[in-house]
């Protein structure tokens, strides 16, 4: 390994070493404040560790890791949400009883993972750092050791994940033995020069996508989903639906547009299946719900419906608008969950809609942030959320995906309905339950996060430009 | 710059009346009326200064705003628009007055969803970029909901949903519609632009032209509503607070009006004209049907909610007729309509404020108790069923006349509307304020505060009606330069089609 290597993993070190501080830090002085504390120094020192490695990228560790500035955009957006969610982290563990230090411990083994999927080139790194993500996982959604929903949820999680990554290992192996190699730059390689994909090959990657389609929640593979929102801890949800399926998102499109997918028929007709059903039944089952973390879990099924249309342009504009829209999803769905997390208490999880009624005359500011968060995931303007899915809707025509862009469209509507009984609830008139105060750090996130909600909403320009010039494959 | 400021004016005083709010009811009011009448003064001062109206832009902002998508900021003004935001600011002031003992609770907050619903209307009369319009046309949605759902009647929430995500899913259906014509201007000059000049002329089949305004048709004639699009507003209208049933009626309705003027006709010349049978019938059932629901409505909100129904299938009979006789009414009918179904809710809100209820059979009689509430319902009764002398009836007798021009048939039918008009609009009269006294109301006639509006109202009305010159004189240049970018269009088709016939039959004749 040379020195430029050691540079250009120094974010993954970063996250490797802080879990082991903290254990050591834990068996000699026990301490709330210095654990978190910590961790928030760690995730600042791994995002300000980026900008040392800009100078040496394209850089590539061979076979497993290709630093490149693709990656490296995924691993600032993951950490920033990752600082995000142990932020609102706080004070949710504050007020469980009984240890919850090793809670960030967990964190940073999953973000480990999760940073790790953005640099794979290569299935083992792939499988590793999904690993990774997922194990950490289980444990964080079963953190709530005295909650009974929390352990189901968390087993739930266990089992189903076994068996995709399973189906993962599988068609990765099927790749293999079509092509002899499991680094993606080979594979495009190989795949380049013919006229027709090996049949055992498309078989490999529809495996690889049951595998995929788990862990981005896509419909026929969603089942859990739901469930797992509503027993884990609000801020792990979060981190769930944003580190998670964002790292996931980043692997997979490299994947797909190294082996250029959208090629294939068969490949893009499955994928296009997908996403439709996945925006149809996510939806649809969101309009049922009264638990506002189901209705997010059935959101953000639709959600990742809508984004993998971007797969099927096979352009990079396609890769840019997925990020764009990633960014906002990630904002959005932090603020929502962070919500819930502020307004939970120990005995409470605020997740009935119910006790969202009348917020808005009691907490008119915690309500204005989950109305604009609402907003964004429904796409109304001044909302980053509308950009997003103009950016989205803009590339899916370019492409003339007009089916996919269509049931987006019907879609939205139908997503405006269930968007908007929460707000309703939110805006009609109070009840008399008791809501918890709220700190000043969750009152700063929240701040942030809305604030970022409007001004990407109604002046996006710079981000897209960032995006243009450092996200490119 | 003052079109920017215009709007930013608006979105200060409502965020200021907001924070107001928290420390008296009456300061978020005061507030917003200072805004409102700034606004308005700006633009009255602006106009006195500009001397002659010719078909340039008065005023013609232009700012990059997302560069990366050919996407500006561009604000114009003509003489349409111009009308259009004086409508707006003073209908906006009249609106504030009339909640002034309507609206006790979360006062601020109101203020803060009237203003921003005032901003996304004045963003809409004048935007010039397709994008920034929809941007606009989508930001009145969430405040009007909240409108609606927090301050309405006892069915507010559904009306309020019914309202969103009708406008919603037809204005989505224009946003395709937008990109479409903004990836068909782009393929065929390799310039990707949002903005409405540039786009102008843009060059495509008939076929495409057809579907890409059927987009944004879907928009406006929700908006407008036309017949089969109808069904949020009665629900909508009965169930909004007073303001808000005045700001749907009086200034939502034109943005959809104004959407088929500036938008419809100029862009897609060849496609509107071919719509423009269907746009005429579709028309002419809306005036009828309208009247005839009206007529049997006993709710006296939901009656005048379906007048508008009525009032505006003259609107798009007129917009389709194409000529300057019908769109000088039509423009005429967008303010009279305004100023007369606007006076009406506000009529029905003071007679709910009294004997709480809005069923007309219940009243009956009323004059003796309120007689200067009874004449001013009256004249606006009158306006409503077309009285000469009172705005209405120049509207319509325009419309109607431009109309004969292009459609005889249609013209004809639509004149059956006039005595539909006049069936419901004696049929309100008759029942509120005339007839068997049903129950004893204890009621007091108009406050002076109540006198002001309706009086000024009154005055708007016959001014229009005696003496509409001006008004013909402000839209006049605006209206013939649409005209003009249509017909130099359609011309131009019509010329290429006689060419290639021409070249048949000669081909046909060597043969």
């Amino acid at each position: 390994m040379t020195e430029t290597d050691f540079l250009s993993l120094s974010p993954f070190l970063i996250l490797a070493l802080a879990p082991i501080i903290i254990m050591i830090v834990i068996s000699i002085y026990r301490n709330y404040e210095v654990v978190f504390g910590f961790s928030v120094l760690s995730i600042v020192a791994a995002i300000v560790s980026i900008v040392f490695i800009l100078p040496v990228i394209p850089h590539s560790i061979a076979p497993l890791f290709l630093v490149d500035r693709y990656s490296l955009f995924f691993i600032t957006i993951i950490l920033i949400s990752a600082l995000l969610v142990i932020f609102l982290s706080y004070d949710y563990l504050k007020q469980l009883d009984g240890i919850r230090e090793e809670y960030y411990i967990i964190l940073f083994t999953s973000t480990l993972g999760a940073s790790l999927l953005a640099v794979a080139n290569h299935f083992i790194l792939f499988f590793l750092g999904i690993e990774t993500l997922t194990l950490s996982l289980y444990i964080l959604i079963a953190f709530e050791k005295t909650k009974d929903s929390s352990i189901e949820a968390g087993i739930k999680y266990l089992v189903l994940a076994s068996v995709s990554s399973a189906f993962l290992l599988f068609g990765m192996g099927l790749i293999y033995i079509t092509f002899g190699s499991m680094q993606f730059s080979v594979l495009e390689i190989a795949i380049r020069h013919l006229n027709q994909l090996p049949l055992l090959f498309i078989f490999g990657v529809g495996m690889m996508l049951v595998g995929i389609g788990f862990k981005l929640a896509l419909v026929p593979f969603h089942m859990w989903t739901p469930d797992v929102y509503q027993g884990a801890p609000a801020p792990v949800s979060s981190y769930i639906a944003t580190v998670s399926k964002g790292a996931v998102m980043a692997v997979f499109i490299r994947f797909f547009f190294n082996i250029r997918g959208f090629d294939n028929q068969s490949i893009f007709i499955v994928i296009s299946g997908i996403a439709v059903l996945s925006m149809f039944v996510g939806n649809l089952l969101a309009i049922q719900q009264k638990n506002i973390k189901r209705l997010l879990a059935y959101s953000s099924i639709a959600n990742m419906g809508y984004l993998i249309i971007i797969l099927l342009t096979g352009s990079d504009k396609g890769i840019q608008a997925a990020i764009f829209y990633l960014i906002t999803y990630f904002i959005t769905t932090i603020g929502a969950f962070g919500v819930i997390s502020l307004l939970s208490t120990k005995e409470l999880e605020a997740e009935n809609i119910e006790e969202y009624r009348g917020l808005f005359w009691k907490k008119p500011w915690i309500a204005i942030v989950m109305t604009f968060c609402l907003l964004s995931l429904a796409g109304i303007p001044i909302t980053a959320g509308f950009i997003a899915k103009f950016y989205l809707i803009l590339e899916g025509m370019k492409a003339g995906l007009w089916i996919l862009i269509f049931s987006m469209i019907i879609n939205s509507v139908i997503g405006l309905y269930y968007y908007l009984r929460v707000i309703t609830s939110m805006f009609s008139v109070a009840n008399e339950n008791l809501l918890p105060s709220v700190s000043v750090l969750g009152k700063v996130t929240l701040a942030f996060v809305t604030i970022s909600i409007l001004v990407l909403g109604v002046y996006p320009g710079w981000l897209i430009d960032f995006i243009v010039k450092y996200a490119i494959l | 710059m003052i079109l920017i400021y215009l709007i930013l004016i608006l979105l200060a005083g409502a965020l200021l009346a907001w924070i107001s709010g928290n420390l008296n009811h009456v300061l978020p009011r005061v507030i917003t009326l200072v805004t409102l009448i700034v606004d308005l003064v700006w633009l009255i001062i602006y106009l006195l200064q500009t001397v002659a109206f010719s078909n340039k832009w008065l005023i013609d902002v232009q700012h990059h705003w997302i560069l990366q998508f050919g996407i500006g900021v561009h604000f114009a003004l003509d003489g349409l628009s111009l009308l259009m935001l004086l409508l707006t600011f003073f209908l906006g002031i009249i609106s504030v007055l009339i909640s002034w003992k309507e609206i006790n609770s979360r006062v601020g907050f109101f203020h803060f969803n009237l203003l921003l619903i005032l901003a996304g209307i004045v963003g809409v009369f004048l935007s010039l970029d397709l994008f920034l319009f929809y941007f606009f046309w989508e930001l009145m949605l969430v405040p009007m909901y909240f409108l609606i759902g927090i301050w309405g009647h006892e069915n507010r929430t559904k009306a309020a949903y019914k309202f969103f995500l009708y406008t919603q899913a037809s204005g989505l259906l224009m946003f395709i519609s937008i990109l479409a014509l903004y990836f068909v201007h782009g393929n065929s000059t390799g310039i990707y632009t949002f903005d409405y000049i540039q786009l102008l002329g843009t060059h495509m089949s008939a076929s495409t032209g057809l579907l890409i305004m059927s987009g944004f048709l879907a928009a406006f004639l929700v908006k407008l509503p036309v017949v089969p699009l109808h069904n949020w507003l009665p629900d909508a209208h009965t169930e909004a607070p007073t303001a808000g049933s005045l700001i749907l009626a009086a200034l939502l309705l034109k943005t959809g009006a104004y959407g088929l003027l500036r938008f419809i006709v100029p862009l897609f010349p060849i496609a509107s004209s071919s719509f423009a049978p269907i746009g005429m019938i579709l028309g002419v059932i809306g005036i009828l049907y309208g009247a005839k629901l009206a007529f049997a409505q006993t709710d006296l909100k939901r009656l005048i909610a379906y007048t508008s129904v009525s009032h505006m299938g003259f609107v798009i009979l007129g917009v389709f007729s194409f000529n300057e006789l019908a769109y000088q009414g039509v423009v005429i009918q967008m303010i009279a309509h305004g100023i007369s179904t606007g006076a009406l809710f506000i009529m029905a809100g003071q007679l709910s404020e009294r004997i709480h209820t809005r069923d007309i059979n219940k009243m009956g009689g009323l004059w003796e108790k309120a007689p200067f509430m009874g004449a001013i319902g009256l004249i606006f009764s009158m306006a409503s069923l077309g009285l000469p002398g009172l705005g209405n009836f120049i509207a319509e007798l325009l419309i109607l006349l431009g109309a004969f021009k292009s459609n005889v048939l249609m013209s004809v039918l639509a004149c059956i509307g006039l005595i539909a008009a006049t069936l419901y609009s004696l049929r309100i009269l008759q029942k509120v304020f005339y007839g068997v006294k049903n129950t004893d109301w204890k009621m007091n006639d108009l406050s002076i505060r109540e006198k002001t509006i309706a009086v000024s109202l009154v005055i708007v009305i016959a001014g229009l009606g005696f003496y509409p010159q001006p008004v013909f004189n402000i839209a006049k240049p605006a209206l013939l330069k649409t005209l003009d970018e249509h017909n130099e269009k359609t011309q131009l088709n019509s010329e290429n089609l006689k060419v290639e016939t021409d070249l048949k039959s000669k081909l046909y004749f060597y043969k």
